[in-house]
Order: structure tokens, then sequence, then C-alpha cells
């Protein structure tokens, strides 16, 4: 089975309407595949205020998983622990366990500059380098630590750029500046520039949300694309989008004292259609967030 | 639903991550590169806690041999080697308050008229042109004061001292250079910062201020005069200190056209000197070790004096970022 | 029922002639101030290029000092002597004050930041003179000579602290989300501030470099007990060197005509080559717009 082609099940769009029940995600229920990430207890603050408490969470391999949760409940905090951001922030600190292929990458052992080559980050707000051009901009990660090879940069820049689904769109102008594209295309871009370093995982903190629906469509039919060589985790704080989008998905909460907590994490179908927590079902179903 | 284009081939995944374990080589350039910027910092820090120390280490022995006459004694005897710095002090205030004086009503009405009266087209090209006024290196504004300045100054004092030399202020012969001449230029030489300071000050005052004014019926001058004004007076104090500073470090302009008299008489007219022009005029003819250590100690008391203007104006200028909001 | 007189207070409507008056003589004061402080500028620009544009020539500029009293000669010495101190000095200054810039804005703490901001400006603020002491004790002294050397320690150090705040505050500007995409990709952080950071806010860093430039070409005080001037042509560091700046000031003081006519050529010299670098970087700053 070759990339890009995936099983399908029904041959008609969902139908998207805001009461839980009628969401119908595309992803068919698959069964519990072997586990590239887990996260262990993971807790982080930001100096003195805690922002998530405890998360445990399995991420198994060339899956998606969506984050969801109404604004300030962690899901970015989160995130940005999986690829030992948070941390870059003067005063923050995570404690617990993230393993990734066996390899905790908490350890004191491990190099943060070499983890963040294994998983990839994209923005919120596409954040191309303004001095590059659309190629620099996307073999950044290669040459700044310390690929040079034209050759290899070329043919690594190519199929980054098809991969994000770009490369029809800039091939004739690479040597333009990253930012006189769209929103949307920058996005993309950002996106090739985060594959082109070859990741086993790809962190997305809310990738569309600043896009119009449009190019937000492109990006989901990206991700749609993408997993089956990489895993993802996506933050988004629209449910449809996780429910088109996802294998899994993980509910998070503000609980007391702002500290988030993971409530749920579920195949996203069972999520959308039959949470075990209330809490959950209360979010999805619009009664509060 | 549009393809994302032909099957791309992928190199194979390895199950293995490849992070690397206890590799430390990008440790080790990212700590030499924070070393290295921080020693650039230190330099700063080590340049100024050099410059104090060894001045003060150099003026010792002049401080030692003369105590705290040093400070009050008139007299500068290269001669008989007694060394009182109390004249250049003098001249120093004397001047800086005349270019004060002087340069105040003008900087602060043109920063009134660029902030609070002129169109953009005007304002814009007039202010650049005042700042320009601060990039002129101080030797050719002290050519310009010599040749030019002077002899307007002299034939001023001349006719001023005929009628009014009963005044101490005017009295002298009109010699042209002298306290009231280095005032003149220092003033000219203050203007761009005293203007730029207090014309940031007026800008950033709310519009909610003027129009609460206007609209108690005032006139556009009656608002800047009871509103604006008032709103930025601790920046515009901040500005005045400021100016204040750059006019007591003021060397080489001063120099060309205050005469270098070590005297102090109460008369405008009266050629002078100051701490900075004693230094620049004498340094190198000093060839005791006390006489030099007399101008390393003359250079402390700049240095001291100038420092402590500025921290006060910092400061005003940092309580009112901080507080008010009047940036 | 009769319509309501208009009682005093209303007769304020009417603006009084004397705050009317008062108004627009004070608005009028403002802008003869404003444009007699710009014509003071043009005034003086306009002497040095009278005075000096026809004194300026290329001999002027190519020859030595004739003996004291010949009338003739040159201020190629000078020339020279000053390109030399101000390359010199800002070689060592600059780069420094760019990395001292960078260690603000990039890695100091609250606490170390403000105190080395603060021991910057207090440099800075610092009268050339006295700078001119410090390198005397810290260079003239103990190599008992006075040099070109000591002259471009000075002015290098004139340029530190300036060069370290502009270029902090324009790396300040750089947006964090460029330093988190850079951090994202796996790049090191000290590659991320100097492939990223450093040429996004590069105009700016160059601007300050510029200016501070600029600034130390015009300087004279910190010369005088450092490099001390020199009549003669000499492009050794080591010995005492001449300047544009000593230059000016000593034939000023002298009383001969035509040692006044080189130094308003030098003037105009020197004033041209500041204004030409202060108009140049800020058109440059401006049509590279405001990102």
């Amino acid at each position: 089975m070759h990339p890009g082609a995936r099983s399908t099940s029904e041959s008609t769009p969902p139908v998207i309407r805001t009461e839980a029940p009628m969401i119908r995600p595309q992803n068919p229920p698959v069964e519990a595949p072997a586990i590239g990430m887990r996260v262990a207890r993971l807790s982080a603050w930001y100096g003195k205020h805690q922002a998530i408490r405890d998360v445990t969470l399995d991420i198994p391999e060339r899956n998606v998983t969506a984050i969801i949760g109404p604004s300030g409940c962690g899901k970015s905090t989160l995130v940005r622990c999986l690829n030992r951001m948070h941390e870059v922030v003067r005063g923050a600190r995570a404690e617990g366990e993230v393993i990734i292929g066996g390899l905790n990458i908490y350890d004191p052992a491990v190099d943060p500059v070499a983890l963040r080559r294994e998983v990839g980050m994209v923005f919120q707000r596409a954040n191309p380098f303004p001095t590059m051009t659309i190629f620099e901009n996307v073999v950044a990660g290669l040459r700044l630590t310390g690929r040079h090879n034209g050759r290899e940069l070329r043919e690594v820049a190519e199929r980054s750029l098809q991969r994000a689904a770009l490369w029809e769109e800039v091939k004739d102008k690479l040597n333009t500046p990253g930012t006189d594209l769209s929103g949307g295309q920058q996005q993309r871009l950002c996106i090739a520039r985060a594959l082109a370093v070859n990741p086993n995982v790809l962190l997305m903190d809310e990738p569309a949300s600043a896009l119009d629906p449009v190019a937000t469509l492109r990006i989901e039919e990206l991700i749609r694309a993408l997993r089956d060589e990489i895993m993802i985790v996506i933050v988004t704080h629209n449910m449809q989008q996780a429910a088109r989008v996802s294998d899994q998905t993980a509910f998070m909460l503000a609980g007391e004292e702002r500290v988030g907590e993971l409530i749920e994490v579920g195949p996203t179908t069972q999520i959308f259609t039959n949470p075990r927590d209330k809490r959950t079902e209360d979010y999805i179903t619009g009664r509060f967030g | 639903m549009t393809s994302t284009g032909p099957p791309i081939q992928v190199p194979p995944r390895s199950g293995r991550l490849r992070i690397a374990i206890g590799q430390g080589q990008g440790r080790i350039a990212d700590r030499a590169f924070q070393i290295g910027v921080g020693l650039a910092a230190i330099a700063i820090v080590l340049s100024a806690l050099g410059l104090a120390f060894t001045m003060l280490q150099d003026g010792f022995m002049a401080f030692t041999t003369f105590g705290p006459t040093f400070i009050v004694s008139t007299s500068w005897n290269p001669v008989t080697h007694i060394f009182g710095v109390l004249p250049a002090i003098y001249g120093t205030f004397a001047t800086s308050v005349i270019a004060l004086i002087l340069a105040l009503p003008v900087g602060i009405g043109a920063a009134i008229f660029l902030a609070e009266i002129a169109p953009r087209w005007l304002a814009d090209p007039v202010a650049f042109l005042i700042e320009m006024l601060a990039a002129i290196p101080s030797v050719i504004i002290g050519l310009w004061g010599l040749f030019v300045v002077v002899p307007v100054i002299r034939q001023f004092e001349a006719t001023v001292g005929r009628s009014l030399s009963f005044i101490p202020f005017f009295s002298g012969p009109a010699y042209g250079i002298g306290l009231l001449a280095a005032g003149v230029i220092l003033a000219i030489m203050i203007l761009p910062i005293l203007t730029a300071v207090t014309r940031d000050v007026l800008r950033a005052v709310p519009i909610s201020q003027r129009e609460a004014m206007l609209a108690l019926g005032a006139t556009r001058w009656e608002t800047i005069w009871r509103a604006v004004l008032p709103y930025g007076r601790s920046g515009i104090a901040g500005a005045i200190i400021l100016g204040l500073g750059r006019a007591l470090g003021e060397t080489l302009a001063v120099s060309m056209v205050i005469g270098n008299m070590y005297q102090i008489t109460p008369s405008l007219f009266a050629p002078a000197t100051t701490l900075a022009s004693l230094i620049a005029t004498q340094f190198r003819e000093a060839d005791t070790e006390l006489y030099l250590s007399a101008l390393v100690a003359a250079g402390f008391v700049l240095f001291v004096i100038t420092m402590t203007v500025n921290i006060l104006a910092r400061l005003m200028i940092w309580r009112l970022t901080a507080g008010e909001g009047v940036h | 029922m009769s319509a309501p007189t208009v009682t005093g207070s209303m007769s304020s409507l009417t603006l009084g002639r004397r705050r009317h008056l008062t108004d627009l003589v004070m608005r009028g004061l403002c802008g003869v101030a404003a444009l007699g402080a710009a014509a003071v500028l043009l005034l003086l620009l306009g002497h040095v290029v009278i005075q000096g544009a026809p004194a300026l020539s290329l001999q002027l500029l190519t020859s030595l000092p004739t003996p004291l009293g010949v009338e003739g000669g040159g201020i190629a010495h000078a020339v020279v002597g000053s390109a030399i101190m101000v390359g010199l000095g800002c070689l060592w200054g600059i780069p420094l004050g760019i990395a001292a810039g960078m260690f603000l804005s990039e890695y100091a703490g609250a606490r170390t930041g403000s105190f080395v901001r603060f021991t910057a400006d207090v440099l800075s603020g610092v009268p050339s003179i006295v700078i001119g002491i410090f390198a005397y004790t810290i260079v003239v002294a103990p190599l008992s000579g006075f040099s070109g050397l000591a002259g471009a320690f000075a002015l290098g150090l004139i340029t530190l602290p300036i060069v370290a705040r502009t270029t902090e505050e324009v790396m300040r500007l750089v947006p964090p989300e460029l330093r988190e995409a850079s951090l994202a990709l796996g790049v090191p952080r000290w590659r991320t501030i100097l492939a990223v950071v450093l040429p996004t806010a590069s105009t700016g860093v160059l601007t300050g470099a510029i200016l501070a430039l600029a600034r130390v070409a015009g300087e004279t005080a910190p010369l005088i007990f450092t490099a001390l001037g020199n009549n003669f042509f000499s492009l050794d560091p080591n010995r005492p060197m001449a300047s544009i700046t000593l230059t000016i000031f000593q034939y000023a003081i002298w009383p001969y005509e035509y040692l006044h006519r080189q130094a308003w050529a030098a003037s105009f010299l020197l004033v041209l080559f500041i204004l030409i670098v202060n108009v140049s970087v800020r058109l440059a700053a401006r049509n590279s717009g405001v990102r």
C-alpha cells in the first residue's frame, strides 16, 4: 500500500452538525497498534504556575492523534513538552516521562536539540524565515545542522514540497522570498520545512486556525496523506477538524487552580459518539467551551 | 478533493530514533557561544569599572596631596604646583546653566511646534534638520563658533556693556570669547536633544487631555500651555537633565571659545575655564607626576559630576515610563 | 414669553481679543523657535560650505603640511590618520558591541540585563575627554608613547556601548516565533541566533554600526592625549598619528590665515562625510520598510 492511499469507508462526505451523535468521522476503527509514543505522568510548569498535571497517554505509530479542549486547558503546553520546546521559555520546566521508540526524551543524557530533529513542529501562525527564499526555507533545518550537499538539498526540497502539497505551486519560484506566499501556502511551506529533516513525529499546534476554510481543508488532506508515514499529534480547537482528521482523540480540561488534565482519550469514533466522561460529552455537545 | 500529487518515494523509516545520546558536541558549541557573547558584555562592565578605578588611582596623588582643598581652591599653578579646580567647576556649571537658560525656551518651543502645531510634511524635515545639528562634530561647531559667533557676541557685549556695565553680569571688556560665547555654543549643541526628547514626551500625551481642554473652550495655545505641557512635565524635566549632562561633558567647542582663563567672576563676558577645557588644553603641558595627577583628578571630578547627572536623568525617565506611561 | 436674553456667561462665546492674540503670538513664537533652530544648522553648514569648498582641492588632500608659516601644503596625513584610527577603532569596538548586544537580547536574565544595560548607558554618557584620559592611562602611559593605537582604542571604546544598545534593541524586535521555528527544527541556539535572528535584524545592526562610525569620525577630545597628532605622514599605529579633527583644532588656534582656510576645507570634508552617511542610513532604513 503506497503512501497517499487509504481505505475509504463511506463514499459520501460526513454530515457535519454540532450535536455529538451526528458527527461521523472518516476513519474506521483500527485495532490497537504498536506503541510509538508513551506519555507518562507528564506535568509542566511556567515558573510557579502549573500548566498541566499527570498527563498519561499512548500514541501509536502511524497515527493521527488530536488533542482537543477549551482554551487554557494546556493542550499547547502538552504538545510543546513532546519536543522539549516547553523548556525553552525562561523558568519553564517539566516532569515525567515521554518515551518515544523506547527512549525517554527527558533522560538527562538526551540532547534536546537532536531530539527536535526527530520530533518536528508546525506552529499556529506560519513563520517562514523572512530573509530566506522558499528553497532556503525548506532546507533550513538541514543547512543549519551541517548538511550542504547541493544535490541532496535539492532532492530533499522537492520531496518535502511534494509531501506538503506545495511543489506544483512553487516549483518555478523557489528563489523568491518565503514571505511572498499566501497564508495557506506559507503554512504548507512550514510543513515542508519541518518534513525536510525527516522526523518520526510531527507536532502541529492549531496549524490551520489562522487560515481560511479552503486552505484549512488542504492542510487536513495533507495530514491524512502523511498519516501512514509519520506519527502526527495535532492540537485543535475545532472539533469537526479533529473528527475529520484523527484516528484517536484526547480531551483536556483545566480543573481547579487552572491546571490542565487529560480527561479522556480514545478512538475518535468512540470519543465523538460515545464518550465515557460526562465532561467530554458536555464539551462535544457544546455545552461549554 | 484535489490530489496531493503523484506518490512520493519516502525513504524507509527505521524503527529506531536517531537521537544522539550523550553526544554533547552541540551543547559545547552552545556553551562556547554563550560564554563568548557574555565576555563581550563583561568587556563593557570592565571598561566602565576600569575607567572609574584607573582615574581614581591616577588622580589619587592629587587628592591625597591637596585633600578637599582640591575641590575648593581657586589656584591652578603649574609652577608652584598648587592645584585646585573650583574655577573649572564654576565654569563648567556656569556655561551649562547659561546654555540651558538659552536653549530651554527655544527647545521647548520648537518641540511644541513639531509635536502640536506643524503638519507632518513640515514637521519631519524641520525635525530632521534639528537632529542633524547633533551629528556635527564638536570641533567644527567650535571652529564656526570661533570665527562666526564670537565676533557677533563681541559686538553684542560691546553694545550691552556701554549701557549696562554696572550690572556685574555685564561688566568687563568685550572680548567675545568667554562664558557667554561658550554658553551660546553649548545651547546650540544641546538644542537637538532637548527638542527631540521633549517632542517625544509631548507626542505621548494622550489626545483625550487635549480634547478635554478644547472642549472647555480653550485656545490651542492654552491647551498646550495648561494641559499638554503640565502632563509631560516630568518627561521634560528628564530632557532638561539629559541636556545638562551633555553640556557638562562637552569639550572641544567650549575650549575654543571660552578663553581658558582661570578665574571666577560673575561677569558673563569674562573668559573662564571648564573642567573639560582645562584638561584638554593642559594635558600636554603636564610634565610632572603631580601635574598629571591633578589633571586626571579633574577628569575624575568631571566623570563623577556627569555620571550623577546622567543617572538622575535616567531615573526620572525610568520612573516616567513605569508610572504614567508617558514614554 | 420673550426669548431669553444672552447672559454675561454666554458672551464668552466670542473669544476675547487678548486670548486670541496670545494664542497666535505664542504659537508663532514656537514656529520661530523651530525654524530658527533649523536655520542655525543651515547657517552653520552654509558657512562651512562657503569657506571650505573653495579651499578644498586635490592638492590639499594629497600633500603634507608645509613648515609653519609657509603657505600651501595639505592634510593628506590627517585624512590617512583618521581613516586608520577610525578603522582600527571600529574594528575592535563594533564587533564586540554587536556580541554584547546579542548577549543582552538573547541570553541576559532580567537582573544581569539591567546591570549590563545600565553600565553601557553610563559608559556611553562619559565625556569623550574622560575616555581619552582612560586610554592614556591604559595604553599611552605603560607603553610610554602616544600612538595611533591608543587613539583607536579610545575611539573603539566610544563605539562599544552605543553599538551594544542599538544591536540589542534591533534584535529584540525579531519576533520570538522565528526563534521557535528554528529551534523546533533542531537547530542549536547559537546557530539560530547567527543564522536566523541576526540576519533578520541585519539592517538595524548595520545602521547602528555605521552611525557609530560616523560619530567617532568626528571625535577630537579622546585623541588629544592618545594619538597626539602628527605633522608628518605616518602609517605606523605605534607612533603619534594625525587626524582630521585634531588638525582642525590645531589650525583654528594658530594665527595663520592659510591654516584657517585649510581648517575650513577639512571641516567641509568631514561634514560632507558625516552628513552623507547619516542621510543615506536614514533613507535606507526608510526604504527597507518598518518590518
